[in-house]
């Protein structure tokens, strides 16, 4: 029994998409940033901002308002342009990304947008300000939940191990992490940079509960979401499978596009890509 | 002549009686005032709570100790969380450890994102002694002074450690404090005044010939200076400049135009600390003879505080030569 109807995940999967073709007009006009890691994380970002997080856009700072930790600030794209079409800014602003006086930044900055909650950019850092929020707040019995996104390369640093066994020990059963499992990194894909795996059983081993998803299927990432409000012991972690660049059948799982952003010609072939994908993912097509 | 509106201990050249204690216990007292004031204020330790005193935090507020273990980034980082929620966070660890392991969290989490953290730098300079040159910083000052946002106290003495701790709970912006470990004298009192930003003339003479700017506990080895050149007829200014970053420039450049000599004094690399920035604020607005008082790019040793101060050139026949020195490069 799912959490979440079946027209609801269509009119996701349609705004993500929308999603995606803001995030490659973005990454075109700004000349400079990342792809792979936008794209494949769209979905997630929809179901978030659309179905599973407590928060007004209008009231952006509002208290009891669940946190979202972008702990991997590069793919802050897929960010910017989920949060512009959820109404926090113009996506005429989200086309300044990475401007000169833009408050989009090439790295996320909540002196620029208080919204982001965090300030991300170099690596293995996120993890930890989510337990350091989720601590406070269950010291005040605060009922939100912090969820930190995080990306898989990552967690070849040592702080977010240290972060993963803070909130382990501690049994933060508020917070739900969500790692980006779509195995690139600069250098190659990341088991043969510096391997991972076995993540599920690290995590575990940290004293979390651990569930592994299709990163792409709304529903079944919801329905995870869900169940790691259940646990009550024990942090969560979501390993969400997905594919870097999804939705562009020519970059998918193409290491080289982990860094950099399309080109005039590029963009235009990928967004008529995209657009003619509109109407094909239907709510059947998972069937 | 001691400045007497500051109410500075009254036997303050009486080194036999006068009491000694580490400044780190002035930030274990000041921490758990600053606790009963605010119930938001919450304490973070990286497994040396007696060492730092955060254990006399743990046993007032045990739900506000928090252990964050041997992982110094990660308690950069789990302070940033608890202060974007709403918290105060004192950070404790040696200087060595913190700021000199967890620099980039400091930088990205706490000051480009503005957070209001207290970072508790323990053990800092050589005066930690025997432990050697890889628990010795002196390069700490130079690390969060050039990072925007951040506020950097070094007070002088046990006393000092404690108001400064309770003002920087009370300053909402990030902050760097910086302690010792071993006992100097408590010169200051209850009474003297302190504020963050604000330096003190601690020693004032007329017709002065030079300046001893200076910070932490060799402060008082800067006053030891000021009496013995006093009677032998040098006249000096001697400013307790215990906020290295914002610094009073005001202060700074009365110094320099009142008696046209600066000697600055600290338990710190000369390369980027205090005397720097004195160097900076000078060479750009008032230019005069400046003398560093500090470690001249070197690591330390083992040995006793004493020794390894003397030893560095940072004791009082070390001040006073460089008192003279500066003296002869005025121009005539």
């Amino acid at each position: 029994m799912s959490n979440i109807d079946e027209i609801k995940v269509c009119e996701l999967e349609a705004k993500a998409n929308e999603i995606r073709q803001s995030i490659i007009e973005m990454l075109c006009e700004a000349g400079s940033g990342h792809t792979a890691g936008p794209l494949g994380m769209t979905d997630i970002f929809t179901a978030f901002y659309f179905h599973i997080l407590k928060h007004n856009p209008k009231d952006p700072l509002w208290e009891d308002r669940d946190r979202l930790i972008l702990s991997n600030g590069h793919i802050v794209p897929v960010r910017y342009a989920t949060m512009a079409h959820a109404g926090y800014f113009s996506l005429e602003e989200a086309m300044t990304l990475r401007k000169f006086g833009s408050r989009i930044q090439g790295h996320p900055e909540i002196e620029k947008i208080p919204a982001l909650e965090t300030t991300s950019g170099p690596l293995g850092s996120g993890l930890g300000q989510a337990a350091g929020i989720a601590y406070g707040a269950r010291m005040d019995g605060k009922k939100f939940r912090t969820y930190c996104l995080m990306s898989d390369a990552e967690h070849q640093a040592g702080n977010l191990w240290e972060s993963a066994m803070f909130a382990g020990v501690n049994k933060l059963s508020n917070i739900t992490g969500v790692i980006d499992r779509n195995n690139i990194q600069i250098n190659g894909m990341t088991e043969d940079v510096m391997p991972l795996e076995p993540l599920r059983e690290k995590y575990e081993a940290f004293g979390w509960h651990v569930i592994d998803v299709d990163g792409h299927n709304i529903e079944a990432f919801c329905d995870a979401v869900e169940e790691s409000k259940a646990i009550y012991e024990k942090p969560t972690l979501i390993i969400a499978h997905t594919i870097p660049g999804k939705g562009i059948a020519g970059i998918e799982f193409d290491y080289t596009w982990h860094g950099k952003s399309p080109k005039t010609g590029e963009a235009e072939k990928f967004l008529q890509e995209l657009r003619t994908l509109k109407g094909k993912i239907t709510c059947g097509d998972k069937e | 002549m001691i400045n007497k509106d500051l109410q500075l201990a009254a036997n303050i050249f009486d080194i036999e009686k006068l009491e000694q204690a580490s400044t780190r216990d002035g930030f274990g007292k000041g921490v758990v005032e600053a606790g009963k004031e605010d119930e938001r204020v919450v304490v973070l330790c990286a497994d040396l709570a007696e060492s730092t005193r955060a254990h006399w935090f743990k046993d007032a507020f045990p739900a506000r100790y928090i252990e964050i273990g041997v992982a110094e980034q990660n308690l950069a980082t789990v302070a940033s969380g608890l202060a974007n929620y709403g918290k105060i966070p004192f950070i404790t660890s040696y200087a060595a450890f913190s700021p000199g392991r967890n620099n980039e969290q400091i930088r990205t989490t706490i000051s480009l994102s503005n957070l209001p953290v207290k970072i508790c730098g323990m053990h800092a300079g050589v005066s930690v002694g025997p432990d050697g040159a890889t628990h010795q910083q002196l390069e700490d000052i130079a690390l969060m002074r050039v990072q925007p946002n951040m506020t950097v106290i070094y007070p002088c003495d046990v006393e000092e450690a404690r108001k400064a701790t309770i003002a920087s709970a009370k300053n909402d912006v990030p902050t760097y404090l910086r302690f010792a470990r071993s006992n100097t004298p408590i010169f200051t009192t209850k009474e003297t005044p302190f504020e963050i930003g604000k330096a003190e003339l601690v020693w004032k003479e007329e017709n002065p010939h030079a300046t001893i700017i200076a910070c932490g506990p060799l402060l008082y080895k800067a006053l030891e200076a000021a009496k013995e050149l006093s009677e032998e007829g040098v006249s000096l200014l001697v400013l307790n400049n215990h906020t290295i970053k914002p610094m009073d420039i005001d202060a700074v450049l009365r110094c320099a135009k009142e008696s046209g000599a600066v000697v600055t004094v600290e338990e710190h690399q000369v390369h980027g600390g205090m005397g720097s920035r004195v160097a900076e604020i000078l060479s750009e607005r008032y230019p005069v003879p400046i003398e560093f008082i500090g470690v001249h790019d070197q690591f330390g040793q083992s040995g006793t505080p004493e020794e390894l101060i003397e030893h560095y050139g940072m004791g009082v026949s070390a001040i006073k030569q460089a008192v003279k020195k500066v003296i002869t490069r005025k121009k005539r």
